[in-house]
């Protein structure tokens, strides 16, 4: 039960309290890029959870398996991205294969989220916060991605609004963004402290 | 193309980083440094110079392997090289430089996220010889660096009324906590980037 109560705790902290575009920075170049519309913001918050969520079991597998026994701590950052330029490319030609319908939804997205903060600054995290099973790393990274969705839906949503609002002609486009972001990053400060 | 390296293409190779392309106020990409270490001016520059040090690095590595790039394998070519001097870096920093290490802490691994870097990669050092590679990333990296001290600077001085630890704002001063949170670093860059858009406009009509 503790362990259950532990868990969900860490799922919410990394979805609300500590979500990483709010709190961390990471994946700002899609929370900025991507956000024009819900339905891609969707597929790109769907892709990217997937693929944070596969990689950040790898690359601790990777590391807790091969590179600390082996005290190849040095290369851990070699290893990270290509574990996750590695994941990226499985999962497309996956979902190439076996859903043709999904790919033309993600398609585009999934070439670009190798490059995404997001999921190597998630395998990165979870070195630093010393997880220390599977499972938690599973639950953190899955709500990690989520929180990622979560984010980038408010932010399209607000931005589609937004099309219909008097910016001053200085103000189109990102910096308008940014300062909307800054905003929801207050509201978002609301939880901070609530857990962890 | 050896036949028009003249010495204006160095110069634009050079410069065109500093303002025409700048990284973070022209392009927009690489955007979560700048929002994530410029809460004083000491680790912005830090971090920018590890970024100068990257770029030129594997600006240089790439752009002397670009004839063995196979398209197919170039994202992961480009990812595994620039990898590689980020952990050199770290290595760097964390021996000499332990305090700003630790301040950056993350955000020194995912410099090999940033997309400046490869960028530079895939436009320039993929297609163009070794110096000019090298002046290019000089160049968009002194961009970089220079972006991150004013965006630092701006942060520093209201949220402390300090910079570089140096007191500048007058006595009665009250600092600015929200400048030091997630907060301060969107809306003060969105306001930079709302003032380069306003230059460029002003200079275009």
């Amino acid at each position: 039960m503790d362990r259950l109560y532990v868990l969900l705790m860490g799922f919410l902290s990394v979805i609300i309290v500590n979500n990483f575009v709010f709190t961390k920075f990471l994946g700002t170049c899609p929370y900025l890029g991507v956000s024009g519309r819900l339905d891609s913001a969707l597929g790109m918050g769907l892709a990217v959870t997937f693929v944070t969520a596969l990689s950040g079991i790898l690359t601790w597998l990777v590391d807790f398996y091969i590179l600390t026994p082996l005290h190849l701590e040095i290369i851990r950052y070699i290893c990270y991205i290509i574990v996750i330029a590695g994941a990226v490319q499985l999962v497309e030609m996956y979902v190439r294969k076996f859903f043709p319908s999904l790919y033309d939804v993600f398609g585009i997205f999934l070439p670009l989220i190798s490059t995404n903060c997001v999921i190597l600054g998630v395998c990165l995290f979870i070195g630093i916060w010393g997880t220390n099973n599977l499972l938690e790393v599973a639950v953190l990274s899955t709500g990690t991605g989520l929180g990622f969705t979560l984010a980038i839906c408010i932010m399209a949503g607000i931005r589609e609004t937004m099309m219909l609002a008097d910016v001053p002609e200085c103000f189109k486009g990102a910096p308008i963004t940014l300062i909307t972001a800054g905003l929801l990053t207050l509201a978002f400060m609301a939880f901070a402290g609530m857990i962890r | 193309m050896p036949n028009n390296t003249s010495g204006t293409n160095y110069i634009q190779a050079l410069t065109a980083g500093l303002w025409r392309e700048n990284p973070t106020f022209r392009l927009l990409i690489g955007m979560c440094p700048p929002l994530a270490v410029t809460t004083a001016v000491k680790p912005a520059l830090t971090m920018g110079l590890s970024v100068i040090f990257v770029l030129v690095c594997s600006n240089f590595v790439v752009s002397l392997l670009r004839n063995l790039l196979k398209p197919h394998l170039r994202i992961i070519m480009f990812t595994a090289t620039i990898a590689t001097f980020v952990t050199i870096c770290d290595l760097y920093l964390r021996a000499f430089q332990p305090r700003m290490s630790e301040v950056l802490g993350p955000y020194v691994p995912l410099i090999i996220v940033n997309c400046i870097i490869i960028f530079r990669a895939e436009v320039c050092a993929s297609k163009s010889d070794a110096i000019i590679s090298i002046l290019d990333g000089l160049g968009s990296g002194t961009g970089f660096t220079i972006a991150l001290c004013i965006l630092g600077g701006i942060r520093e001085i209201l949220a402390t009324g300090q910079i570089f630890e140096i007191p500048v704002m007058p006595a009665g001063f009250v600092p600015w906590a929200a400048m030091q949170m997630p907060v301060g670093a969107f809306v003060t860059l969105g306001l930079l980037l709302g003032l380069a858009s306003l230059l460029t406009s002003g200079k275009r009509s």
